[in-house]
């Protein structure tokens, strides 16, 4: 056990981990903070996703030391403080973009993270971009929509929501 | 203008904030004080004989709490099975014992062996690599006709073959149908296999059990669709804990698509685990153990034949299948193939004669229980397939064949037992062929030749029967269970509602769509009503989400309940008013007195019932609260007609899905945008089906995609957007919604939609191809164009 400390979501926090515990593990159990999601033991389904110094990680995929003194991003630090959605959460929420929301974290961060480098993405480059996070419920529809939406295209003439 | 609020508006989910933001309460997000973690020690091999197993090395280990086995279950309870068929000799089914931990025999790749409790999660797995087991390896049985073999290694010693069932259907139509047959101026045959999926929701099964000595209680959170019939099954067959010292709570739940609708031997062993150690017992399943513990879907190897007359019409369907049930009974599995399966034999369509045989199979496979459609995929997709076979053995327009014979006039009976109540189905393949523009199908498939592809359009039919289900109906076909839904409606002094309900979400929305419907029969705002579901301690009885049962059944019983809310807040606004009770109406929140400017508001009139004042009580007790049980008096039929349009690149033979629409009738929609979602969801799961997903055994029981490496999940880069209409509502005309069920038919109707388009594409490219078995993957494409 080796006390592993980093910046989550803008505040610091440590806790004893094992040489074997994941971001993911550590994050969950660690923290307490639930929002980041295990879908997966294999890095396929991307429900994990959060940003490490900015770039985005599958949390199962890496130690938790080796995010030792980073600055770590997930689901819970993405809305304003009093509450409000930021632009990607509120067009998944206004394109029905997600049902038993269970791969949703997962979704936003990775979504955030492609907004980040193409901020107007063509439905090919969104679809590309998800290869990494899937998705029971949707058939993926809702969530390409509102990941364009989000980058302010007009998907008004996309098929029904 | 869209309605904004009320039935058939669209309101976003409230639900959403919490997933959105990271506070959703899913089962592994909680953690009891003083939780033991369990690990399970499962066979690799998928037959054998468990000589011993030493546990001392391994109870050593640091942190190990006890180590359970067979043996620590003998005199509980096996994992109960929900239904039994009759056979067609009038013999019950073969049901083996399923016992919580394997006693003697391990039955397929995945079985408990033992259970590891621990301090931690990675002191109880370290301590199950300790544990030494031996086990001699026994013949797999895997093949399901090779299982049916007189003289077969048998799955289960103490049965007298592989054969759970062997059922017909309807069997006093057998000679009627063989006559049918050999009158017969066309006959199609069609073999086909409805490949085994495995139902992968995203969040994998998890389970806590906790116990508190001082009462004696226990209680159970788990993942589950239906934590009710949870309680009833585990309670009463397996522990023998009485209902009221059981609460069962499944608190968000991340999909389910009917893999979370069954009893599970780990929710039984934590239930179990915590009382015995007086500690709560947490288990959390990978996704390596999901894929070979959660019951999988489908696996039905048929044969069909369709007969036709000289004029085309459909004379007689006969069908013979072998469904695998895997090694054990799963809570529902022996429905699935038979009355989930049989009744829909008839389709859209009006074949008089219809005979169906079934043999359920035992192999040493997971256990094959109802996923996302259960049995009417099945059903759907052997016909579908049968006729479009038949039109191009017959030189025929499919969709003129099918129109040919559609049923017109209802209520219709069926010659497979059951009654649709309404439909239009050249409605919906009217709006199918617009939507899907057919008429410049051959434009596109030349600019698909010109650049070297081979472009194909399939399009089907398709009928389910869910809402399910009328109690005494099931009752008479083997169901060990009521299919009735209960709703507890409490209208606080306020005016606030809080309604309970045995439904319960994995996705679908209902704390967005319930409200929608009670606010609208009262005529106050959505946000004044709050849905409480997912415990047992709350709701008072519930069959739970799935067979697209929560509205019309679950949202039956809340209308019920409301009516009587409504019925006792008129004879409080009569009092009040002092005017006669038939007088009263109620319109917008507010209750007036017909022809008289008196009106009292409906919190004025909830206030009343709890500071009763001036309140009758003579006739009425204070309060308001009451609970409605709605049992279905038939199950509903929602129907549609479904297009693909693919491309096949026959370098490769890799197919490309270019367009997909969808024309559904679901009678009256509540929430068209939660609607639209289901029926998305559903075409992503069966494109996945048709084109990628396959559970595949080899010859030793091994599953051999057993990861998302190995099993081809559907990705965004597969699938394309989707076209859905429902604006052709016919509606159910036996509950107060008029609604039929959304929530499978886009993975009923979509497999025979692609398989067709994928056979049509390879036809127009002169391959003489009439079938390809799903998943259609780019192997089995080139194998078949290049022979």
């Amino acid at each position: 056990m080796s006390q592993v400390t980093m910046t989550v979501n803008g505040k610091e926090m440590s806790s004893d981990a094992e040489g074997r515990t994941l971001l993911s593990q550590f994050l969950r159990e660690n923290l307490g903070m639930t929002g980041t999601h295990v879908g997966c033991d294999t890095s396929q389904c991307g429900a994990c996703v959060v940003h490490v110094d900015g770039v985005a990680v599958k949390s199962c995929t890496m130690l938790a030391m080796e995010a030792d003194g980073a600055a770590v991003s997930t689901i819970e630090g993405q809305a304003a403080d009093d509450g409000t959605l930021n632009t990607l959460q509120q067009a998944f929420q206004d394109h029905h973009g997600l049902q038993c929301g269970f791969c949703t974290p997962g979704m936003i961060m990775s979504a955030a993270d492609l907004l980040k480098t193409n901020p107007k993405p063509s439905e090919a480059e969104v679809r590309h971009h998800l290869e990494g996070n899937i998705c029971r419920c949707t058939g993926y529809h809702n969530i390409v929509k509102a990941i364009m939406a989000a980058s302010g295209q007009d998907v008004s003439s996309i098929a029904a929501e | 203008m869209p309605k904004d609020h009320g039935i058939g508006a669209s309101p976003k989910r409230r639900e959403d904030i919490r997933f959105l933001s990271g506070t959703g309460n899913y089962t592994d997000d909680m953690n009891v004080n003083g939780q033991a973690y369990v690990h399970f020690l499962r066979s690799d091999v998928a037959h054998g004989r468990i000589k011993s197993i030493n546990l001392d090395a391994a109870s050593a280990m640091p942190g190990v709490v006890k180590i359970f086995t067979g043996a620590d279950f003998e005199g509980v309870g096996g994992i109960p099975c929900g239904w039994e068929i009759t056979d067609k000799h009038g013999n019950a089914m073969q049901e083996p014992a399923h016992p919580v931990l394997a006693q003697g025999k391990v039955r397929y790749v995945g079985d408990q062996i033992a259970a590891v409790v621990a301090e931690t999660l990675e002191q109880a797995r370290d301590a199950a690599e300790a544990i030494d087991v031996d086990i001699e390896e026994l013949p797999a049985v895997v093949d399901m006709a090779g299982a049916l073999v007189d003289g077969s290694t048998k799955v289960h010693d103490d049965l007298t073959s592989n054969l759970c069932y062997d059922w017909g259907f309807v069997e006093e139509n057998k000679p009627a149908v063989e006559a049918a047959f050999a009158d017969a101026a066309h006959v199609t045959t069609l073999e086909l296999r409805n490949n085994r999926l495995i139902a992968n929701p995203m969040e994998p099964r998890v389970a806590i059990g906790d116990f508190e000595r001082a009462s004696g209680n226990s209680t159970l959170f788990t993942t589950s669709q239906n934590p009710h019939v949870i309680r009833l099954l585990m309670g009463a067959f397996v522990l023998g804990i009485p209902e009221h010292k059981l609460r069962v709570v499944a608190p968000d739940v991340g999909g389910g698509f009917g893999t979370k609708i069954f009893h599970y031997a780990e929710e039984a062993f934590c239930t179990f685990a915590a009382k015995a150690l007086n500690r709560a017992v947490k288990w959390t399943s990978t996704r390596s153990e999901a894929f070979i513990s959660d019951a999988h879907g489908r696996d039905h190897v048929t044969t069909i034949q369709l007969a036709l007359d000289a004029d085309n019409n459909f004379t007689a369907v006969r069908t013979d299948t072998m469904a695998n049930m895997g090694a054990y009974l799963s809570t529902f599995a022996p429905s699935v193939p038979t009355w989930l399966h049989g009744t829909l034999m008839a389709g859209n369509y009006k074949t008089p004669l219809v005979y169906v045989n079934v043999k359920a199979v035992f192999t040493n496979t997971v256990p094959v229980d109802a996923y996302r459609g259960a049995g009417r995929p099945e059903a759907t997709y052997q016909l579908e397939r049968v006729i479009d076979k038949a039109a191009l053995e017959l030189g025929l327009d499919p969709i003129a064949l099918r129109r040919q014979n559609f049923i017109t006039e209802f209520p219709y009976a069926t010659p497979v037992a059951v009654e649709y109540d309404t439909g239009d189905y050249h409605a919906t393949m009217d709006v199918l062929e617009k939507m899907a523009d057919l008429s410049g199908f051959e434009a596109r498939r030349k600019a698909s030749e010109a650049r070297g592809m081979l472009r194909g359009i399939g399009i089907n039919c398709y009928i389910e029967a869910c809402g399910i289900a009328p109690s005494n109906l099931v009752g008479q076909l083997g169901a060990r269970a009521g299919l009735y839904e209960s709703a507890t409606v409490r209208v606080n002094a306020t005016g606030g509602l809080v309604v309970m309900t045995g439904s319960h979400s994995h996705g679908q929305g209902h704390e967005t769509a319930f409200p929608q419907v009670i606010a609208e029969m009262i005529g106050i705002d959505e946000s004044m009503v709050e849905i409480e579901h997912g415990d047992t301690d709350k709701a008072p009885m519930g069959m739970g989400t799935y067979g697209s049962r929560s509205l019309a059944v679950g949202g039956s019983a809340m209308v019920r309940a409301t009516e009587k809310i409504i019925a006792k807040t008129k004879k409080i606004a009569a009092h009040l008013m002092e005017a006669a009770e038939a007088d009263i109406e109620l319109k917008d929140g507010t209750f007036s007195v017909a022809g008289t400017d008196k009106s009292v508001a409906w919190g004025d009139v909830t206030l009343a019932a709890y500071v009763p004042h001036n309140y009758p009580l003579e006739d009425i007790e204070p309060g308001l609260e009451e609970t409605a049980f709605y049992d279905p008096a038939n199950f509903t039929y929602p129907s549609g007609a479904y297009a693909c349009e693919v491309e096949v690149d026959p370098d490769t033979g890799k197919v490309t899905i270019e367009a997909f629409n969808a024309a559904d009738d679901f009678g009256n929609v509540v929430n068209p945008m939660i609607v639209d979602g289901q029926v998305h969801g559903g075409i992503g799961q069966g494109i996945g089906q048709a084109l990628l997903e396959n559970a595949a055994y080899d010859e030793n029981g091994q599953l051999l995609s057993a990861s998302y490496m190995d099993y081809a999940m559907p990705r965004a880069s597969d699938l394309p957007f989707y076209g859905v209409d429902h604006s052709c509502q016919t509606p159910c005309t036996h509950n107060p919604l008029g609604v039929k069920g959304c929530g499978e038919a886009g993975a009923i109707g979509s497999p025979p939609a692609v398989v067709n388009a994928v056979v049509n594409a390879l036809r127009s490219g002169g391959h003489d191809i009439h079938h390809i078995d799903m998943p259609v993957s780019p192997s089995r494409v080139w194998q078949a164009m290049n022979g």
